[in-house]
């Protein structure tokens, strides 16, 4: 005993050291699991307050260009509108409609920190608990998608970034209907590769990438980007595909925040199957 | 000693002010992320004791990783920093050692000192941290290209501000 004693205080450094970087490594596994909430996160009040003072000052230079994009969504939407439409007929047509029922709710959200240039990337928006943000929904800007939403504070939420080392989101080749997965490489803001396309599918340089419906998280049909380069996959069964990504992720400004009120019930109904896939 | 600690919170605060404001928003090439503010680490008073720089190391991390959500990496990586200084200083001292009061700039202990203190000390805080960022084999590579890459520019970024703002006849404020 006495030598225990003597070993640990002659080494207490060193041991001292091993105690501060297990403790290290239980944040960062505990960062990592999606389903636990870590505590040391940019939405506790003191960081999410400082982030948003600094993006208050930032945004001012990206004014000009956010501007433009929130025009040109505007004029998307409103061509949408009734009102825009010629009526071919001399009936009024009444729409109520008992069939369609309401299945996302969307939520703007500012963008109040964000990065793009490490493997594992994050945001924090400015939406929180309060208005109903919970973790696990799916965050998109009027070009495309953005991420999904990591942890959530009374306040604030952050959003792990589709820039991300884990991120997986089943996408679909719009014109063939084939569905593959995007991955992240890690090289590239404006980049990213769509796996899991077999070889004998047909893809074109242009194609376009959008979400498939298999996703509980994200709608179907949301742009994710066009393909740049197919390459043939080598000895694998599948073909290398590189599609730009249609998000500006570097100068995100607003982004909406997505709801998908049958989440639970896909996710119960899917629940017992999880253990067979 | 009053003096001396206020001046090292000043110091806390700006370099990591510095950093969460500045550094953390270079988004250019998608690669470059220098990581500046360990130089609060590096150029604590020679004889700050030990098991205190290890606390200040992790609050260090802690902080910086509140800011920008990674969650304990730079608490790691800066600790593991913090446990190796001692040792890289015992190994390039000068040959009479250093002196209680000895401030750690380029100034005094000249420039080839300097530098080699920083690149061992930033290769490993950057080398460090990239690894546990990425967490996977089969990027080695290009990970050790972004370590490398960006160890080169904090070491640059650090040297350029130890030459702006270091002390040259006894005005300085925040580097020491």
């Amino acid at each position: 005993m006495r030598n225990l004693f003597l070993f640990l205080w002659k080494y207490n450094f060193f041991i001292f050291f091993l105690l501060l970087e297990v403790f290290c490594g239980y944040l960062i596994f505990q960062n990592n699991n999606f389903q636990r909430s870590s505590f040391i996160n940019s939405t506790n009040a003191v960081s999410a307050k400082v982030n948003s003072a600094i993006s208050g000052v930032t945004d001012y230079i990206d004014l000009r260009t956010t501007n433009e994009a929130l025009s040109r969504e505007n004029a998307a939407l409103k061509a949408l509108l009734p009102d825009a439409f010629y009526i071919d007929s001399a009936l009024d047509r009444v729409s109520t409609d008992t069939l369609l029922k309401q299945q996302y709710s969307f939520m703007t959200a500012k963008v109040i920190n964000n990065s793009v240039n490490r493997r594992n990337n994050y945001l924090t928006l400015n939406k929180g608990s309060l208005l109903g943000v919970k973790p696990e929904m799916g965050v998109i800007s009027s070009d495309g998608i953005v991420g999904i939403v990591k942890d959530v504070s009374e306040h604030y939420c952050s959003v792990m970034s589709f820039l991300h080392k884990d991120s997986r989101i089943s996408a679909r080749i719009k014109k063939s209907g084939f569905i593959g997965s995007m991955v992240w490489d890690g090289f590239d803001e404006t980049h990213a590769s769509l796996k899991d396309i077999a070889k004998h599918v047909k893809v074109a340089k242009g194609d376009t990438i959008i979400t498939s419906s298999f996703s509980s998280i994200f709608p179907e049909g949301i742009m994710i980007g066009l393909v740049e380069e197919v390459v043939d996959g080598g000895g694998t069964n599948f073909q290398e595909i590189s599609v730009k990504l249609s998000t500006p992720f570097g100068k995100l400004t607003y982004v909406y925040i997505i709801n998908n009120v049958f989440k639970d019930e896909q996710r119960a109904l899917e629940e017992p199957l999880k253990n067979d896939r | 000693m009053i003096v001396k600690i206020l001046r090292q919170v000043l110091r806390f605060l700006f370099l990591v002010g510095l950093q969460i404001a500045l550094f953390n928003h270079i988004q250019w090439s998608g690669y470059v992320n220098p990581y500046v503010y360990i130089v609060f680490i590096l150029l604590l008073p020679v004889e700050t004791p030990k098991w205190l720089l290890l606390i200040i190391a992790l609050i260090t991390g802690l902080t910086i990783d509140m800011f920008g959500s990674s969650g304990g990496m730079h608490a790691a990586a800066t600790v593991c920093m913090a446990f190796a200084r001692p040792s890289i200083l015992k190994l390039i001292s000068p040959r009479d050692g250093y002196e209680a009061d000895t401030r750690l700039s380029p100034q005094v202990m000249g420039f080839k000192w300097f530098i080699t203190y920083l690149t061992f000390m930033v290769i490993i805080h950057h080398v460090l941290y990239f690894y546990v960022e990425v967490f996977r084999f089969n990027e080695f590579f290009i990970t050790l290209f972004k370590a490398l890459l960006n160890s080169a520019i904090t070491i640059a970024i650090i040297i350029i501000g130890e030459y702006l703002f270091g002390q040259s006849k006894g005005n300085a404020r925040f580097i020491r």
